[in-house]
């Protein structure tokens, strides 16, 4: 593999890695409050996905603003699902949860086929300047890389910014301690669980639109399998830890385009190696890199 | 409380078995061929449904992998039973390996070497994952159901990859399904009532206290696995010969099947086989159903689309609304058994204990 091609990987595996690590923040934020796998939380960025797609496309609105549309509707939806489906079986067995959330996820495909059709869209809606191609030494690199890197950088300085500096992410830390205690110091816990839910779901909206504009299409199960592959991102990164969910998210992307990269006789089976990355994982070090502190109450 | 004594509960049931296989041969030859095919399609749903409720309602594990055991199951048992002219005319991008392009077996053989194939497979997921409890085992084996078909998809040699296998013989009628039900539940039924699946229940109530009793929690659960997918394996290999035609996308042998599995024991009572077989029936009936809304109406004069995709928007609806108000399903974990029947019907009031 020459020096470019490899410049070339690192740089598509730095980019996927950021879209899968935004949404691997929303598992790792409500895995660490609610002990849940929001088996919806894909499928949500789906829902994110086809509200810009169709305010753009019907109501003819301008790009950024219909982005900015379907980011907020992502985490409205993203609001009601927590309080529809997961708020009224907290107290639940915690299978009975997870059920719920695999319901809700297959919910939502449905919800999708049914209202925008099963046929594949193409994502288009941007303007052209982003599809422009730069050329730096050998290396052709997409306008659009640095718009969504840039992207993913402020809005993970953003959520750290949140999460370590404001009243709410000290709350929001807090909760996924002990929620009793927590609830005694003052915080609303209902609301702070609401807002969890919003903020996950808004940032994976903001990702699938970004997911959807280098892989130019729209359809009701794209979410699927990017929310698969978070969720492993966030185990990686030990689950429940935010910067372990940045940290993983990056991993597992650039693992993914190099080993592609590097053996592409395997490509068929590069879904595979992440399954085969959350197996291994899971047996050896459950905690992940950023060592979580988890026990089992008898 | 009257006590239904073991005589008659099993001259009832033996006069059900029969009755029900009366009712069976009936209905095969007097509802047509496509309710012929919708019967049969009850008992393949009901098999895999009553082997997944093993494991998800009595063990009170969570797995997510059941496709994948299923899928296993069809593909062994499909490439046994397929004539050998056709195996040469599907595998066109590469050829079939060695011993399978020249064997074509009986659909008896074949079925019972897929589920083994299958059960293999369970142990192989089973035997590392049990080490995991609660949703990350759930995940662990929804990665192992991928992977599985990740693999089938792309070993062109073995499996025909995404081209799939095409013109499997319909070998599966109405007597295949319903007779290897009948299996399913006596094995599975007798394995529930069993001091082995007393310990089961034991340790999906409290896996510590459980141990603590002296059950080996990993074994009894690991059997259950390897058990649960010998018939998911078998139900496969009915699946395939039922379809004819099988391949590895994920909306037909791969996590939507799970998925409908999940919803056919979680109506039925998540532990409970009669529950299974009852959400089994129910799923099957109500798919035929509700392609009424998927297709074109004419309600006075006005013509309605259909709407595609309707029936599972439905499913799913049911599903969350079954999970948020009537989470013990049909029958809970409880059995339909003569005694139930009598204490729901013909119990006097103030007929006490």
């Amino acid at each position: 593999m020459s020096a470019s091609n490899l410049i070339q990987d690192l740089i598509n595996g730095i980019l996927l890695g950021g879209l899968y690590a935004l949404i691997a923040v929303g598992y790792t934020m409500v895995y660490g409050i609610l002990r849940l796998i929001n088996f919806a939380h894909g499928d949500i960025l789906m829902m994110g996905v086809y509200f810009a797609f169709y305010f753009i496309s019907a109501f003819t609105m301008p790009w950024w603003l219909g982005f900015i549309v379907g980011i907020v509707g992502a985490g409205a939806l993203g609001f009601m699902v927590e309080r529809v489906a997961y708020r009224p079986l907290r107290n639940a067995p915690r299978i009975s949860s997870l059920i719920t959330a695999i319901g809700m996820s297959f919910f939502l495909e449905s919800l999708a086929v049914v209202v925008f059709g099963g046929i594949p869209k193409s994502f288009n809606l941007y303007p052209k300047f982003f599809s422009r191609i730069l050329i730096i030494g050998h290396t052709r690199i997409q306008v659009l890389t640095f718009f969504i890197l840039g992207v993913t950088l402020l809005l993970m300085l953003a959520l750290v910014w949140l999460l370590y500096k404001t009243k709410i992410g000290i709350a929001m830390r807090a909760i996924s301690v002990d929620i009793p205690t927590t609830s005694l110091m003052g915080a609303n816990v209902d609301n702070i669980i609401s807002l969890t839910f919003i903020i996950g779901s808004m940032l994976a909206a903001t990702s699938g639109i970004m997911w959807a504009m280098r892989y130019p299409q729209v359809q009701p199960y794209m979410g699927f399998v990017p929310g698969l592959k978070a969720f492993i991102a966030a185990v990686i990164g030990g689950i429940g830890s935010v910067p372990g969910a940045l940290v993983g998210g990056f991993l597992l992307g650039m693992v993914e385009i190099l080993i592609v990269g590097l053996f592409p006789n395997l490509a068929g089976y590069r879904d595979a190696f992440a399954y085969v990355i959350l197996i291994v994982l899971l047996m050896f070090r459950p905690s992940g890199i950023f060592k979580v502190y988890s026990e089992q109450k008898v | 409380m009257k006590r239904i004594s073991v005589r008659t509960n099993f001259i009832l049931t033996t006069i059900f078995v029969i009755g029900s296989g009366f009712f069976l041969l009936f209905a095969d030859n007097t509802f047509g061929d496509y309710w012929s095919r919708i019967i049969t399609l009850i008992a393949i749903y009901a098999i895999m449904a009553v082997s997944y409720t093993l494991v998800n309602g009595v063990t009170g594990i969570f797995s997510l992998g059941h496709a994948g055991f299923i899928a296993v199951g069809a593909y062994t048992a499909a490439l046994l039973t397929l004539p050998i002219q056709q195996k040469a005319m599907s595998f066109f991008i590469e050829p079939l390996i060695w011993p399978l392009n020249s064997i074509q077996i009986g659909f008896l053989p074949a079925t019972i070497i897929g589920g083994i194939v299958a059960a293999f497979f369970a142990f192989i997921v089973g035997y590392p994952s049990l080490r995991l409890t609660g949703d990350y085992f759930a995940i662990a084996t929804l990665a192992f159901g991928e992977i599985i078909r990740i693999v089938i998809q792309n070993s062109y040699s073995i499996t025909n990859g995404a081209l799939g296998l095409k013109g499997i013989p319909p070998y599966t009628t109405v007597w295949w399904s319903w007779g290897w039900l009948l299996v399913t539940i006596i094995v599975i039924g007798s394995l529930k009532f069993s001091s082995y699946g007393r310990a089961l229940r034991a340790l999906s109530e409290d896996t510590v206290a459980a141990r603590a009793m002296g059950i080996n929690v990993f074994k009894h659960q690991l059997t259950a696995f390897v058990v649960s997918g010998f018939f998911a394996g078998i139900g496969g290999a009915l699946y395939a010969h039922w379809l004819t035609t099988i391949d590895p996308r994920p909306t037909s042998l791969g996590i939507m099947l799970t998925f409908y599995v999940l919803i056919m024991i979680v109506l039925g009572g998540l532990g409970s086989i009669s529950g299974a077989v009852l959400g089994a029936i129910f799923f099957a009936i109500a798919a035929q159903w509700l392609r009424i809304v998927e297709s074109p109406m004419n309600f006075f004069g006005i013509t309605i689309p259909g709407i595609p995709g309707m029936s599972m928007l439905i499913f799913a609806t049911v599903f969350i609304l079954i999970m948020l108000f009537w989470r013990r399903g049909v029958m809970g974990k409880k059995e339909l058994s003569w005694q139930y029947l009598y204490n729901l019907f013909l119990k006097k009031v103030g007929d006490q204990d």
